[in-house]
């Protein structure tokens, strides 16, 4: 098993290298002077390239974050397999569903 | 000379990757249960963006990009060192290390300069 999820967190490490990038970018530009609902919202709602990005950003995250979280658990705070195993299990569950929530609301699905 | 590993360039990185990797974990769920509220709560999106615009927010959302910086440009670091061959010895890329750090700080002035520099 370690070895499968070390791969699935390089795999999805890789896939999110462009992701940043583009994220930082995307940051920084929206930033410029201030941030409102309606400017946000204005960009994003039903753009298919925005809501398409972003669904496979939070998918990728949602692998990779909780991947490396549970090792950090087991080599820093010592839990026991087990424990790191749901722990990052239920991780990726919250952060799934929050980040494609997210999605859906500043995408404009709902 | 061989130096303790803990003073080392790459365990400098090792510590700044891990670190920037689980201070994002913190904020992630954070920043999409706050998103989240443009479904149906507006008015409280809103008035956390008003929010958002405070000066301590704005160095706090510098600190999130250039953690953000950081864990990409040390992860692509381990992922070049994991995946791409390595053509001598001594190629465990510690001067990407430096690179990332500068990168990193010409992202964080970046965004610094769009926020408080229009």
């Amino acid at each position: 098993m370690e070895m499968k999820l070390f791969l699935l967190q390089r795999l999805t490490a890789m896939i999110m290298v462009p992701f940043i990038f583009v994220h930082i970018g995307v940051i920084i530009y929206a930033v410029r002077g201030g941030l409102s609902a309606e400017e946000i919202l204005g960009r994003t709602q039903g753009n298919g390239w925005w809501i398409a990005f972003y669904t496979l950003f939070v998918i990728s995250a949602s692998i990779h974050a909780p991947i490396g979280i549970r090792k950090v658990l087991r080599e820093w705070a010592g839990l026991s397999y087990t424990t790191v195993n749901l722990l990052a299990l239920a991780l990726g569950v919250l952060f799934l569903v929050l980040g494609l929530r997210a999605v859906v609301a500043v995408g404009g699905l709902a | 000379m061989i130096r303790s590993v803990h003073k080392h360039k790459a365990y400098f990185a090792f510590l700044g990757h891990r670190i920037s990797g689980l201070l994002l974990g913190i904020f992630l769920p954070i920043h999409f249960y706050v998103l989240g509220m443009a479904l149906e709560q507006t008015d409280q999106f809103d008035r956390f963006l008003k929010f958002s615009e405070l000066p301590g927010v704005k160095v706090a959302e510098w600190g999130l990009v250039l953690l953000l910086a950081i864990h990409l440009s040390f992860g692509l670091r381990i992922l070049v060192i994991e995946f791409v061959q390595w053509p001598t010895p001594g190629s465990i890329r510690l001067n990407w290390i430096s690179w990332g750090v500068v990168f990193s700080v010409i992202i964080g002035a970046v965004f610094l300069a769009g926020v408080f520099g229009s």
